[in-house]
């Protein structure tokens, strides 16, 4: 089954093109990490994808017949009514690379109030999960810590715990280990591959290079809003056909 | 009069100070939180409007607003309607100055109220949409616990002059601790001067009672950053 369906998507900030019909597709269990330089659009695909920016024209469908937005021929990009994005929303998860957790609130009540509030449901069991989620990600001893107690990896994870909570069928990271030391990547990095050895569908917009090789079934490599190559790690990295995704790849290696 | 009648004379006239103090922190807070609303409204007119509202607020002084909202009605009404009878509530003194202090207040409040929810950070709002919470969810269990928090600096200032404010509704001739002192003050065989004293003595009290009490609130909102 097809989880998410992003077609023919084009996106412009004032006269600044950054998406030029780009199509995604994402497959149930399917993990795709997308690469590219500075600009080149991958996160703005990602912010179209969770609905943080409007597409101008194009097609976004989640679990085949959800549509979130859809163009037809050229006229602009509808979306759909607040209730039917809402429901969307409960289809992925988020990891954004600032976190972006609420500063109020304590480890647990951060994973537990989506579930709560949106889905409604019981709080007893959205404890027993949630503790259970933070003690995959390590965290259990945290519960009742507030983030600014926590290291930069460890807000991270709990960020991650929040897109878990909600039971996504899909979680979109947005270059969840740029904020972080190098030494504080690695443990995000870990809980990722964990999930990736779960067959959680997953998109990883990432500059972490052996690890988009290690963890992804897919690599698409993008630059100036469009896609240059797709493929298998091994196609993309050791392989490369297009000349700008060899350029690419030489830079990272220096 | 004897010092201690003075001081009793003053302590019952502090009530009033008191209740203005209170009646307009209750009515402003609230209203401004409103006001703020009107001002991010999606309609134009009403953007508009509010900060035409808050600009006249914070234009022109409280003394005078607070004559025009007692004073108006006596003034107006008989021209735009002529030869209605006029009769306002017995207690048309004290509405007036609370009405006139809340929308002062207000107006203040609005613009504290704006600066700290705009200096939350854009991916609070990012992560409660992604995790699916509505708008009303997001303001009140993301924003304003936060904003509050970022507020009560410039919220305790605003409070700590409007404890000495309360002295401009003698301006209307509203019997609260500062038209007291006055009246003692200057009447025969009064202890003069002394009654200014213990009437700055009781706006101090008051005042670094506020004071200590907003450092708790403050304090109280420490346990995150």
């Amino acid at each position: 089954m097809s989880i998410l369906t992003m077609e023919h998507i084009s996106k412009s900030f004032d006269s600044l093109e950054v998406l030029r019909d780009i199509s995604l597709n994402v497959n149930e269990g399917e993990v795709v990490s997308i690469i590219g330089p500075s600009g080149s659009g991958k996160s703005t695909l990602l912010r179209c994808a969770t609905l943080l920016e409007k597409v101008d024209t194009g097609t976004i469908r989640y679990m085949d017949d959800l549509y979130a937005v859809q163009t037809r021929g050229a006229s602009k990009a509808v979306y759909a009514p607040p209730k039917m994005l809402r429901k969307i929303k409960s289809c992925f998860g988020l990891v954004f690379q600032q976190f972006n957790l609420f500063p109020h609130h304590t480890v647990l009540k951060n994973v537990m109030e989506a579930p709560i509030l949106v889905q409604k449901r019981s709080k007893e069991e959205v404890r027993l999960e949630a503790m259970e989620i933070l003690r995959k990600m390590g965290l259990e001893d945290k519960a009742d810590a507030y983030p600014w107690q926590l290291s930069g990896g460890q807000q991270q994870r709990v960020g991650i715990a929040r897109a878990l909570a909600l039971k996504p069928e899909i979680i979109f990271f947005d270059e969840p280990t740029s904020a972080l030391d190098p030494e504080l990547t690695g443990e995000v990095l870990k809980v990722i591959r964990q999930l990736a050895d779960e067959h959680m569908t997953m998109v990883i917009v990432t500059h972490e290079m052996p690890f988009a090789r290690a963890v992804s079934d897919r690599v698409i490599f993008m630059d100036g809003g469009v896609v240059v190559e797709e493929g298998t790690p091994e196609e993309v990295f050791d392989n490369p056909q297009a000349e700008r995704t060899r350029q690419f790849l030489r830079n990272y290696q220096q | 009069m004897s010092v201690s009648v003075m001081i009793q004379e003053l302590f019952k006239a502090f009530g009033n100070t008191v209740l203005i103090f209170v009646l307009t922190l209750a009515g402003s807070l609230p209203l401004g939180l409103i006001v703020y609303f009107g001002r991010k409204s999606r309609i134009g007119i009403i953007r508009g409007i509010v900060k035409v509202y808050i600009s006249i607020m914070r234009g022109t002084p409280l003394m005078l607003q607070l004559m025009m909202v007692f004073y108006g009605p006596s003034l107006l009404l008989p021209v735009l309607f002529p030869g209605m009878k006029i009769t306002l509530p017995r207690n048309w003194r004290f509405v007036a100055v609370i009405v006139a202090f809340v929308i002062n207040y207000a107006a203040y409040f609005c613009e504290i109220f704006r600066a700290g929810i705009e200096s939350i950070p854009q991916g609070q709002y990012e992560a409660a949409d992604v995790l699916g919470f509505t708008k009303s969810q997001t303001f009140f269990r993301i924003i304003l616990p936060q904003m509050i928090k970022r507020v009560i600096p410039p919220v305790t200032n605003e409070v700590i002059t409007l404890v000495k404010d309360t002295s401009l509704s003698s301006a209307i001739g509203m019997v609260e601790m500062f038209t007291k002192a006055k009246q003692i003050a200057v009447a025969p065989r009064s202890p003069g001067m002394l009654t200014f004293v213990a009437a700055a003595i009781f706006y101090y009290v008051f005042n670094y009672t506020v004071a200590f009490v907003m450092e708790r609130i403050e304090k109280k909102l420490n346990y995150y950053r």
